[in-house]
C-alpha cells in the first residue's frame, strides 16, 4: 500500500497545459511546504530523538535518579533469565495466536453474510462496529468482570445447563480466555473492512463460476478468498500487531497485577511494571525494544509467507 | 445486491427465504452482541439485590439511586472527570484536524525538496509502536516538569503526532482535482490561503473523520492518563472509573455500571451521529 502511493504521486503526469516553462519551474517548487510541516517537524523531535535515545538506554542501568550508566549486555542476559517475562511473552503469544484468527474468522463470516442482498445493511454493520470502538475501554473491561464474575450472567445461564460455576475471571485457568472473548467480541473492525472488499468483487466472476457448476462453498473457496486475500492478510497483519501490544485489558482486570498467578501478565503490562512500578527504565527499554524485534519479525514473516497465499490481481 | 439479482429469476422462493434466514441469524448475533451493553444499562438502574439475580433486561423495580451515589462516590465528583477529559478530548481534536491538516496539504499538494523523503518518513512512523518511545518520552516530559498537567496529552496532538491522521487526509487531498490550485493561484491565492480558503472546506468529511476518531481513542485512553496524571483532581474518566475497583470488595456494582454508561454515553453518541463518516472512514483507510 505504502509503495503504490508513493509512486502514484511521483508518476503524475505533468500538465501540458500548465504555466510555461521559467514560471512553471518556479511555482513547481513551493517552499511553503516547510512552513506547513512546522508543527510535523516539531513532533519529529519528540519521536526520532527519543527512539534513538530508547536504544541507548536498553543498554544501560537508568532509574531516572541518576543519570544512566552504561551496563553493555546486561538487560538482554537478564531477559534471557527472567521466567516471569517469558511467562508474560506466553501470555502475549496465547492471546494472540487465538483471539486472532477467531476474530478475523468471525469477522469474515459476518461479512459473508451480510453481503448478499441484505437490506438494513447500514443498522447491522454500526450494531457489529459498536464494540470495536469500545472493546479497550475500562467500562468494557469491567463489565466483562462483572459478567464472568463468581455471580455473573455467565454462570447464571450456565446453571440451567447443569454446568459448574465457578469465578471465570478469578480462576487463572480461565481469566486469559476470559479477556480473548472480550476481543473476539471486537470484531467489527475487521469486518467492516472485509465487507468493503467482498463488494469489490465483480458478479460476472460468480456468474461464470455458477455456469460452471461451482457450489456454493467452491466458489467462496476459489472466487471470493483469493480476491479477498489481501485485504485478510492486511487485516491479520493489524490485528497480529495491535494484540502484541495489549495492556488495558490485563492491567484493569487485575489491579495492574496481572493476576490471578499473572495469568493476565500481558508483556506491556509487564514492561508498564518495570519501567514504572521499579522504575527500572534501562531494562523497561530493553524490553521495549524486544518487542519491537519480535513484532517486526512477525510482520516480516508475514511479508514473505504472504506470496503462498496472497492473490494479487496485477 | 448483484447476487440477488442474479438468482432472482430462477429461483425467487428459495432466495428470499435465503434472505429471511440471512435476517435472522444476523439479528440474533447482534443481539447476543450488544446483550453485555444492554445488560449493564439495565444493571444500573436496578436495585443492587436485582443486579445479579435479575438477568432479564427490563427492570422489574427502578433505582436511579446508583447514578446520584456514584457521581460523588469518589474523591471528586464526576463531572469534574467528565469535564476533565472533555478539555483533553477538545484540545486534540482542534490539535489533530489543524496540524495534520497542514502536514496532509504539505505532503499531497506542494512540491518541495526532499517531499518524497519526509513522506516516506512520515511513513514509517505510522508502523512505529508507541512502547518503544515510551520510556525516553516520560523522561523528557518529566524533565519539562509537564508531569501532572495536560500538557503531554495535549501537546502531541499540535504536533501531527499521529500518523494514521495524516495519512488519511493525504489520500482525501490528494483525490481533490489539481485543477483548484491553479485555479486559485490564477485568482492571486498564495498556498495559505489555498488551504485555507479552497482545500480546507472541501475537507470537511476526512476532518469530520478526524475528529470523531479523536474524540473516541482520546475519551477512551487509558495508558497515557495512567503515567502522567497521579493527581486525582486531573483524573481522566478512564482513571476514575477504575477506582471503582480499587475500593473494597467491589460491592458497588450498581454504581460502577452507572457511572460506566455515563462514560460510554458520548461515545455511543458520537458514533451514532458520525457512524456514515466512521464506518466508510475504517473500510477505506483500515483505520480501526
Amino acid at each position: 500500500m505504502t509503495t503504490s502511493t508513493l509512486e502514484r504521486t511521483s508518476r503524475r503526469p505533468q500538465d501540458p497545459q500548465g504555466p510555461p516553462a521559467g514560471q512553471r519551474r518556479r511555482t513547481r517548487q513551493d517552499w511553503s511546504g516547510y512552513v506547513f510541516l512546522l508543527p510535523w517537524f516539531g513532533g519529529m523531535l519528540f519521536t526520532v530523538v527519543p527512539f534513538l535515545w530508547s536504544l541507548y538506554l536498553a543498554f544501560t542501568d537508568y532509574n531516572l535518579l541518576n543519570p544512566p550508566e552504561f551496563s553493555g549486555l546486561d538487560n538482554i542476559e537478564r531477559m534471557i533469565a527472567d521466567s516471569t517475562l517469558h511467562h508474560s511473552l506466553v501470555v502475549t503469544f496465547t492471546y494472540t495466536f487465538v483471539s486472532v484468527p477467531l476474530s478475523l474468522a468471525a469477522a469474515l463470516a459476518v461479512a459473508v453474510l451480510l453481503n448478499k442482498g441484505m437490506g438494513g445493511l447500514r443498522i447491522y454493520r454500526s450494531v457489529f462496529y459498536l464494540p470495536s470502538l469500545i472493546g479497550s475501554s475500562v467500562a468494557v473491561v469491567m463489565l466483562w468482570r462483572a459478567i464472568f464474575g463468581a455471580n455473573g450472567i455467565v454462570n447464571d445461564v450456565l446453571e440451567r445447563f447443569g454446568v459448574q460455576t465457578q469465578s471465570w475471571i478469578g480462576s487463572p485457568d480461565t481469566a486469559l480466555g476470559v479477556l480473548i472473548s472480550l476481543n473476539v467480541w471486537t470484531f467489527g473492525a475487521p469486518m467492516v473492512i472485509f465487507l468493503a472488499a467482498l463488494r469489490q468483487v465483480p458478479a460476472a466472476y460468480y456468474e461464470a463460476a455458477a455456469l460452471d457448476g461451482a457450489s456454493r462453498w467452491r466458489q467462496f473457496r476459489s472466487v471470493t478468498m483469493p480476491l479477498i486475500s489481501p485485504v485478510i492478510f492486511f487485516n491479520l497483519v493489524l490485528a497480529i500487531i495491535g494484540s502484541m501490544q495489549t495492556f488495558t485489558q490485563g492491567y484493569v482486570v487485575s489491579n495492574g497485577t496481572g493476576g490471578p498467578s499473572d495469568s493476565t501478565l500481558f508483556y506491556n503490562l509487564y514492561l508498564y511494571q518495570q519501567g514504572f512500578g521499579n522504575f527500572d527504565m534501562g531494562y523497561a527499554s530493553a524490553m521495549a525494544w524486544l518487542l519491537l524485534v519480535i513484532i517486526a519479525a512477525f510482520t516480516a514473516v508475514n511479508f514473505l509467507a504472504q506470496k503462498y497465499w496472497v492473490h494479487y490481481e496485477n | 445486491m448483484r447476487t440477488d439479482e442474479r438468482s432472482a429469476p430462477a429461483r425467487k422462493g428459495s432466495s428470499s427465504r435465503r434472505v429471511f434466514l440471512r435476517h435472522v441469524v444476523a439479528c440474533v448475533l447482534g443481539i447476543v452482541l450488544l446483550y453485555p451493553l444492554l445488560w449493564m444499562l439495565s444493571s444500573s438502574v436496578k436495585p443492587d439485590r436485582l443486579i445479579f439475580s435479575d438477568t432479564g433486561l427490563w427492570p422489574s423495580e427502578f433505582d436511579f439511586s446508583h447514578y446520584v451515589d456514584g457521581w460523588v462516590a469518589l474523591d471528586f465528583p464526576f463531572g469534574l472527570y467528565m469535564m476533565n477529559s472533555l478539555i483533553i478530548v477538545v484540545l486534540s481534536i482542534i490539535g489533530n484536524v489543524l496540524s495534520c491538516g497542514m502536514a496532509a496539504f504539505a505532503f499531497s499538494r506542494l512540491r518541495f525538496p526532499g517531499r518524497r523523503a519526509l513522506f516516506a518518513v512520515m511513513l514509517g512512523t505510522l508502523m512505529l509502536p508507541a512502547h518503544v518511545l515510551l520510556v525516553p518520552q516520560y523522561v523528557i516530559f518529566s524533565n519539562l516538569g509537564w508531569l501532572n498537567t495536560y500538557l503531554p496529552l495535549v501537546v502531541p496532538a499540535f504536533l501531527a503526532s499521529n500518523a494514521f491522521f495524516i495519512f488519511l487526509m493525504v489520500q482525501f487531498m490528494r483525490a481533490l482535482p489539481k485543477e483548484l490550485d491553479d485555479a486559485a493561484r490564477i485568482d492571486g491565492c498564495g498556498s495559505y490561503r489555498t488551504f485555507l480558503y479552497v482545500v480546507s472546506p472541501l475537507c470537511v468529511p476526512a476532518f469530520a473523520t478526524t475528529a470523531i476518531f479523536t474524540f473516541i481513542w482520546t475519551w477512551n485512553e487509558f495508558f497515557s492518563p495512567l503515567l502522567y496524571l497521579t493527581d486525582p483532581e486531573l483524573y481522566t474518566v478512564p482513571l476514575a472509573l477504575r477506582q471503582f475497583m480499587n475500593a473494597e470488595g467491589l460491592s458497588s456494582w450498581g454504581q460502577i455500571f452507572a457511572m460506566s454508561t455515563l462514560s460510554l454515553a458520548p461515545v455511543v453518541g458520537f458514533f451514532i451521529a458520525g457512524q456514515k463518516y466512521l464506518v466508510d472512514g475504517i473500510a477505506t483507510t483500515g483505520i480501526k
